[in-house]
């Protein structure tokens, strides 16, 4: 149970620091947000990683099910920051106020 | 299956804590679009940090896992470059599924083969109760948030029909299965592979018949909902596989999600309990149009709206998921640039739950390169109707119905609303009279004196306007 508790404790302030900074985003890029949400929750891939490089004393099934994960995070962690970044590629501002600058 | 939590170095910790942290900065660049692009960079290399970290503890140069990166990696990067603007909302969900799926098999192998993971009690024999108790919850979220996403993406793409599915005795199905998920989680401590299976099986039931209820246009709340789920799964696999990073990102996106739904709720004015219990929001929803039909409108064409605007000062621009359908955004940009040389001022005005999406017109106009200081949000730019003269209304409608401020019965009251009926003039775009807004409420700006309705696909009705203005 003690190792819970600092865990916990990470857990709910990033939960305080996610609805202030979430809060902070601009409307207007509210689907790049959930886009990039979705490749960082990815990071889950560290945990396929770990099933699919147990080499030893594992079963053979946790290793597969393991690098099946590995390819589907994979995908959306490409995947995500690929789009994401096509799209804030496109957010322009008035070219006139470019040049007032 | 020596493995214990102890031996975990302390700079594999701290480059964990970096990844997360990078993480944060990532959503913080997105406060403005001039930082959101390093901000996307911040996010790559948190997680090109926590997954370099994990190879190098766990083992590095496997061929198998680099083949099984790069098999993912290249669809993912394919399908990022190829997918057009307007399949973002399927897009998303789709991408939903997959994290979903992916925490869902992570537990799964995690349950197989405990040792590997650093789960086992200290005597070695048996997965501690703490950590089967985090993996139920992870395994269990990760497979709403699969089926869930699956019948989304299905609705979204068209591949299933938008309107709700109501099965009867539904709420009670749900709370039962929701009860039994629980229970299951709770008594997982007890350990027996049944179980668990019951946990996925029942998760993946109750996954699905959440979504299938619920309606096209509800869709920005489910997306956003599901996202929340997505990060709350990685949450709770973090905490068992006691990662700092996973439970950081998994709160963040979590929280995130949340925040989405509770926007897209209050646009909408509806709570967020009767969003979830659906049945709200069928894509033809006609009841109340068949008693409206023979009240008299003004109907114009292309060139009447061309003239009106050409003539005018300022024109505001109310996009809505008609001009999503049509792909009307360039054409409408056009239309935007030739006014412009006019002398006419040209603004766009964004509803909330416009869209399939959150933000969901703001990715489309700028893919259309319309300048982003140009568009505006509901509370800053509604004043301004009183003051232009024309306000184009293209693909939305409930959005800009003055019911929802007037009329205490209407499905709709009490949802914040553009005020386009104060501009002089109303163009506003659609593609018959018969079909109502998807809350099937029959629209009076339709029938006001200084309302004109273009009765045409948005798109070509806008190429037909650019041609009169060119």
């Amino acid at each position: 149970m003690e190792h819970l508790i600092p865990q916990l404790s990470i857990f709910v302030l990033a939960c305080f620091v996610g609805y202030y900074v979430v809060w902070s985003v601009t409307p207007a890029l509210h689907t790049p947000l959930m886009a990039v949400t979705n490749a960082i929750s990815s990071v889950i891939i560290v945990g396929a990683l770990v099933a699919a490089s147990a080499a030893t004393g594992g079963s053979e099934t946790s290793k597969w099910l393991g690098l099946g994960a590995v390819v589907l995070a994979s995908v959306n962690i490409f995947g995500g920051f690929a789009v994401t970044q096509r799209m804030l590629g496109m957010y322009k501002k008035k070219e006139r106020k470019a040049e007032a600058k | 299956m020596t493995e214990v939590i102890a031996t975990t170095p302390a700079w594999v910790m701290l480059a964990y804590l970096v990844a997360g942290v990078l993480f944060i900065l990532a959503l913080r660049g997105l406060s403005s679009p001039e930082t959101s692009q390093q901000g996307n960079r911040f996010g790559m290399i948190g997680m090109g940090i926590a997954v370099a970290t994990t190879l190098i503890v766990h083992g590095v140069g496997l061929p198998l896992i680099i083949g099984a990166v790069a098999i993912g990696g290249g669809i993912g990067f394919v399908i990022a470059r190829r997918i057009a603007m307007t399949a973002m909302p399927q897009l998303v969900a789709g991408f939903h599924s997959l994290v979903g799926l992916a925490a869902v098999l992570v537990a799964i192998a995690a349950y197989m083969n405990p040792g590997a993971f650093g789960i086992l009690n200290p005597d070695g024999q048996d997965i501690a109760t703490a950590s089967k108790i985090e993996m139920g919850l992870g395994v269990a979220i990760g497979a709403i948030t699969f089926s869930g996403s699956i019948i989304a993406f299905l609705k979204l793409n068209g591949n299933m029909g938008g309107a709700p599915i109501m099965l009867p005795g539904r709420h009670i199905i749900n709370l039962s299965l929701l009860a039994a998920i629980l229970i299951l989680v709770g008594v997982f401590g007890l350990q027996t592979p049944l179980l668990f299976t019951m946990i996925v099986v029942a998760s993946l039931a109750i996954g699905f018949l959440l979504i299938i209820p619920i309606g096209g246009a509800d869709m920005p709340v489910v997306v956003s909902m599901l996202n929340s789920y997505s990060g709350w799964a990685a949450a709770a696999m973090g905490f068992t596989l006691q990662n700092t990073a996973m439970i950081i990102t998994g709160a963040l996106v979590g929280s995130s999600g949340a925040i989405l739904s509770y926007i897209m709720c209050r646009a909408m004015n509806r709570s967020f309990i009767s969003v979830i219990a659906g049945g709200f929001g069928g894509d033809a929803a006609v009841a109340g149009g068949a008693a409206a039909e023979a009240r008299p409108y003004k109907r114009g064409s292309a060139e009447d709206a061309a003239f009106v605007m050409k003539n005018a000062e300022s024109v505001i621009i109310v996009p809505g998921y008609g001009m999503a359908v049509s792909q009307a955004q360039h054409a409408l940009r056009e239309m935007g640039d030739l006014l412009k040389k006019e002398g006419v001022s040209v603004k766009y005005a964004i509803h909330p739950v416009a869209g399939r999406m959150p933000g969901h017109m703001n990715v489309l106009l700028a893919e259309a390169n319309v300048p982003y200081d140009e568009v505006f949000e509901l509370e800053d730019i509604n004043g301004e109707f009183a003051q232009c003269d024309v306000a184009f209304v293209i693909g939305a409608n409930d959005v800009t119905n003055p019911l929802a401020k007037t009329d205490k019965t209407s499905p709709i009251y009490g949802m914040p609303v553009l005020d386009v009926e104060k501009a002089k003039t109303v163009l506003f775009v659609k593609r018959s009279m018969g079909g109502a807004g998807y809350a099937g409420v029959d629209n009076p700006v339709f029938y006001m004196d200084n309302t004109m309705m273009l009765l045409a696909d948005a798109k070509k009705m806008v190429e037909a306007i650019n041609k009169d203005l060119g």
